[in-house]
């Protein structure tokens, strides 16, 4: 049972504990960094894309318990994905995935979004060099 | 698990020899001070008891010591009280930027009203420059409030020198000791302060309890309008137990103020030394000799705070930060930032402070598991690749 008087419940702590999917990945199909080391976080987003799948996600985040939890479940989200459908995963998904954030931590789960947004508009920006 | 509480800055534990103390005035001496049988007589003995070790603590008399809820309403009073009785003969408040919010929203408050302050800046260690002091009086000024300790980096400031100042220029002169009365040696003729607030749950007493000094012949308006209690200044029923909790808290706070004080200061250098020493990128906040001797706060570089909590946390081990994220606002640390600390670096900022229970132990404990977090959220990081 979650303790009543964390902050966080079990799900985010056991996201924030073991993340998945940390670190830099080498020769990425897009990469996304947002958010400022001025206001306290930073995340960076690297995928792969195969076929127009996401085949592979991994994410470097600077910032609280919630933002590493939110990096963490949104890399999760993404794998197996098509592009396209990555694009529609919004941060109330990846809040709801997590069971839930407390209310003023909810903004950094917009982070999460933005920081795969930007990773798919820079991987489709290749794309179009590339035709 | 075993818990190791390393935030005495924000609270302390009530001793159970205060405890016991307080729970008869919850009974059988349940009187209220202003009646004048035998009930309400015990209950007044016991109240003014208490005053005279308030009094006795600080250097000052009985009838100086107004009882509050705490430090921040005697910080409210303190400014509230000056700043109304004093319009006639000025608006201006003179302030440092590293007040604690008791202070800090008052002022601003003020300043929505009329009243003119001014924010004096700090060094890098968070020292208050007593010259900018004098600089900055005016005609105008009617009060000076300079906090006696920092509660987040531990700088003890020059309130000696400034009271001085304040003196010979006519000005009233308040000091928020709520960090150092009961933990090192607090009087008010040596500080020259004609205002100073207290708090007890900061030194082992009861929260909701603390203590305003105004030095006989200043003039302050009744914070609390009613009964005639505390002088006319503070009305309401006293709160008796509360009142003897902080009484007995003092007690116990005098018996060994000095020893207590050069222990902490011990476990703290040798934590201060461990972490800057084990860990890289780690710099001590506030300054290296004129500190609070329970006060350790350090910037981890390329984490962030919150992250840091939670992952001691986990290892049994409490402590505190000035980073912002979740908070209203922003901004990490007004503290940090008035000392020149980047934000970036001030979002990763850890506060260890110490207390009577904690032991060499306990700071080893912490410079056992704390270089191992630091590695895994900077492994995490990617601000520590763009630093390289």
């Amino acid at each position: 049972m979650t303790d009543p008087w964390s902050l966080y419940n079990e799900k985010v702590m056991e996201h924030f504990k073991n993340p998945r999917n940390v670190g830099e990945m080498e020769d990425p199909d897009g990469v996304g960094r947002v958010g400022d080391p001025i206001c306290g976080d930073v995340m960076e987003l690297y995928i792969k894309v195969k076929d127009g799948i996401i085949v592979d996600a991994k994410f470097k985040t600077f910032g609280c318990a919630a933002a590493i939890a939110t990096s963490s479940m949104v890399t999760e989200m993404v794998k197996g994905k098509r592009v396209e459908e990555a694009l529609k995963i919004s941060n109330k998904a990846v809040v709801e995935a997590l069971d839930g954030l407390p209310p003023a931590k909810v903004h950094c789960s917009v982070l999460a979004e933005d920081a795969l947004k930007s990773a798919i508009e820079n991987y489709l920006g290749h794309q179009k060099l590339k035709k | 698990m075993r818990r190791i509480y390393l935030d005495h800055a924000a609270t302390t534990p009530t001793r159970p020899d205060v405890v016991e103390a307080m729970l008869p005035y919850f009974t059988d001496a349940f009187g209220n001070p202003s009646s004048i049988y035998s009930y309400g007589q015990e209950a007044r003995g016991a109240v003014e008891e208490a005053r005279a070790k308030v009094a006795e603590l600080i250097g000052a008399r009985s009838e100086e010591i107004i009882f509050t809820s705490g430090g921040t309403e005697a910080d409210n009073y303190a400014l509230k009280g000056v700043a109304y009785a004093s319009e006639r003969k000025g608006n201006h408040i003179i302030t440092s930027s590293i007040e604690h919010r008791a202070v800090l929203e008052v002022c601003k408050f003020l300043g929505s009203r009329g009243f003119k302050i001014t924010y004096l800046p700090v060094d890098e260690y968070g020292l208050v420059d007593p010259d900018d002091v004098k600089r900055a009086i005016t005609g105008k000024t009617i009060l000076i409030s300079v906090m006696h300790a920092n509660n987040e980096v531990g700088t003890i400031e020059p309130v000696e020198e400034i009271g001085k100042i304040a003196r010979e220029a006519g000005v009233y002169f308040h000091t928020d000791a709520v960090q150092t009365a009961g933990h090192i040696p607090v009087n008010v003729d040596e500080l020259k302060v004609d205002l100073l607030a207290i708090s007890a749950h900061k030194f082992y007493g009861p929260k909701g309890v603390g203590a305003l000094y105004v030095r006989e012949g200043t003039s302050l308006v009744s914070f609390m309008h009613g009964g005639g209690q505390e002088k006319k200044c503070r009305a309401g029923t006293e709160n008796v137990p509360a009142i003897v909790g902080l009484g007995k808290a003092v007690e116990f706070a005098g018996q060994d103020m000095d020893k207590e004080a050069e222990r902490q200061a011990y476990l703290r250098d040798k934590l201060i030394k461990g972490l800057v020493g084990k860990i890289d990128h780690v710099r001590l906040n506030g300054h290296p000799t004129k500190r609070l001797p329970n006060n350790v706060n350090v910037c981890v570089d390329f984490v962030e705070g919150e992250s840091l909590l939670l992952s001691l946390d986990s290892e049994g081990v409490c402590a505190s930060t000035g980073s912002a994220c979740g908070m209203a606002s922003p901004e990490p640390s007004h503290v940090l930032l008035a000392l020149g600390v980047p934000p970036e670096q001030a979002h990763g900022s850890l506060r260890f402070t110490l207390g009577r229970e904690n032991t060499e132990t306990d700071v080893e404990r912490v410079l056992e598991v704390l270089p191992g977090i630091v590695a895994r959220l900077r492994a995490m990081s990617p601000l520590l690749k763009t630093q390289k």
